[in-house]
């Protein structure tokens, strides 16, 4: 059956989850356009520079949680219950490290494509900037993926299924909204 | 398995594993899981020792802390240093960006849908590969089945999108016509869709042909193609009509 779907089969049941990340996209759009963030990008220089990789790596740490869990309750290797047993401690403490590694990282990075590119920059901003962020984005991607695999999945969906579009939709939301947080925090600080 | 609820939706998992190209990393993950339980039910019963011993030698803990970082920094720290082609774009486009938040607001949508639009037809092009019903060709019915509607949702969503940008960019102060957005959103999109459409059916020429899973590589790799793209082709676009 799957691989027989008219065009139209396709286009109706692809609609509803396209249609439902475009929302959340606006949302992200808007607070990235909003008044604040733009005085933010203006104020501190590499904010857009940065933008892409944090966004990209959100996707890439929690999906990848995201998977490795769905995998693990699919073998019957971990249950889906808030207990902290060895392996789900395990991923999600790597996945804490994974995040706000990555995160200090593109600091870095950006710090240094910054000077190359021969505008100026404060490295401890970018890092202050992204080490908020980072976490926060943690925290609140860590707990909310946790519950919806795991509700999820002992009312019997496939969290295969579910992983994709949360991930994507909470990870841009949220990720522009704790930049703006970040800017805000270390603005405050310095 | 252990799990009562492993039985219902948890059998597509085991009918791709069945499938799987890249039979070397799905079996030994599923042999040392097997493994673990073996040895432990052999520890409790305490009958075979011979076996759970040379069992026991062998397994790589898939969920050591150590090894899920060790894997996954290399390849999340090579993605961000590539993503900052995309950030370099952005960056050299600030103060249009800003005189113009109709386009901020535009950004993240456009990569998001362009993601989307590629994990949809990856993830059905490797299904028909599997089915056998794969066959890289517009004379396939099954293959113009994904890109007439890959093309239909980008037209309906860019479409939409265009609008939206538009309205959300007036509420934020912009002053960019309608017209305009539109036609940002719908060229830069359209041509997303084409690039969607042709990196899915190369990576997942590709993949099958190197012999990896399409499964693990095509999506994560057609992406951040898609991502990087997205930026590109976006900007291109905006330095024509603006």
């Amino acid at each position: 059956m799957d691989g027989h779907e008219s065009a139209r089969d396709v286009y109706r049941q692809a609609l509803p989850v396209v249609l439902v990340s475009l929302v959340a996209g606006l949302f992200a759009g808007t607070i990235l356009g909003s008044e604040t963030m733009r005085s933010g990008i203006e104020s501190v220089p590499g904010i857009l520079l940065l933008l892409p990789a944090f966004l990209a790596t959100r996707g890439g740490v929690y999906g990848s949680l995201g998977a490795r869990l769905s995998t693990g309750l699919h073998q019957g290797v971990i249950e889906p219950t808030f207990e902290l047993d060895r392996r789900l401690t395990n991923a999600i403490v790597a996945s804490f490290i994974n995040g706000m590694t990555v995160s200090v990282f593109i600091a870095v990075i950006t710090y240094l494509t910054l000077f190359v590119l021969g505008g100026g920059g404060n490295l401890f901003e970018l890092v202050g900037i992204m080490l908020v962020a980072g976490f926060l984005s943690a925290v609140l991607m860590l707990s909310v993926l946790i519950t919806v695999i795991f509700v999820g999945y002992r009312r019997g969906l496939n969290p295969d299924n579910v992983i994709g579009p949360v991930v994507t939709t909470l990870g841009d939301v949220f990720g522009v909204f704790f930049l703006l947080v970040g800017i805000y925090v270390v603005g405050v600080i310095t | 398995m252990t799990d009562p609820l492993a039985d219902d939706s948890p059998a597509a998992a085991g009918a791709e594993a069945d499938v799987d190209v890249d039979a070397d990393t799905a079996a030994g993950a599923e042999a040392d899981v097997d493994a673990a339980v073996d040895a432990s039910e052999a520890a409790s019963v305490g009958t075979t020792p011979v076996e759970a011993a040379s069992v026991e030698t062998t397994p790589v803990d898939e969920w050591s802390i150590r090894r899920i970082v060790r894997t996954m920094i290399p390849l999340l720290a090579g993605l961000s240093v590539l993503q900052l082609v995309s950030g370099t774009v952005l960056e050299s486009f600030e103060a249009t960006l800003l005189r113009y938040p109709a386009l901020l607001v535009l950004l993240p949508v456009q990569i998001g849908t362009a993601g989307n639009l590629a994990s949809i037809m990856c993830s059905r092009l490797t299904t028909q590969l599997y089915l056998g019903t794969y066959e890289p060709r517009l004379s396939n019915p099954d293959v113009r089945a994904n890109v007439v509607a890959v093309f239909g949702l980008a037209g309906t969503v860019f479409g939409l999108v265009g609008v939206a940008a538009w309205a959300i960019g007036v509420a934020l102060g912009g002053t960019l016509a309608l017209a305009r957005v539109l036609l940002i959103a719908l060229v830069s999109g359209m041509l997303l869709a084409v690039l969607v459409v042709t990196a899915s059916v190369v990576a997942v020429e590709v993949s099958y042909r190197v012999g990896l899973n399409p499964d693990d590589t095509t999506i994560p790799v057609v992406t951040n193609v898609c991502d990087i793209a997205g930026v590109l082709i976006l900007f291109a676009v905006v330095a024509a009509v603006v």
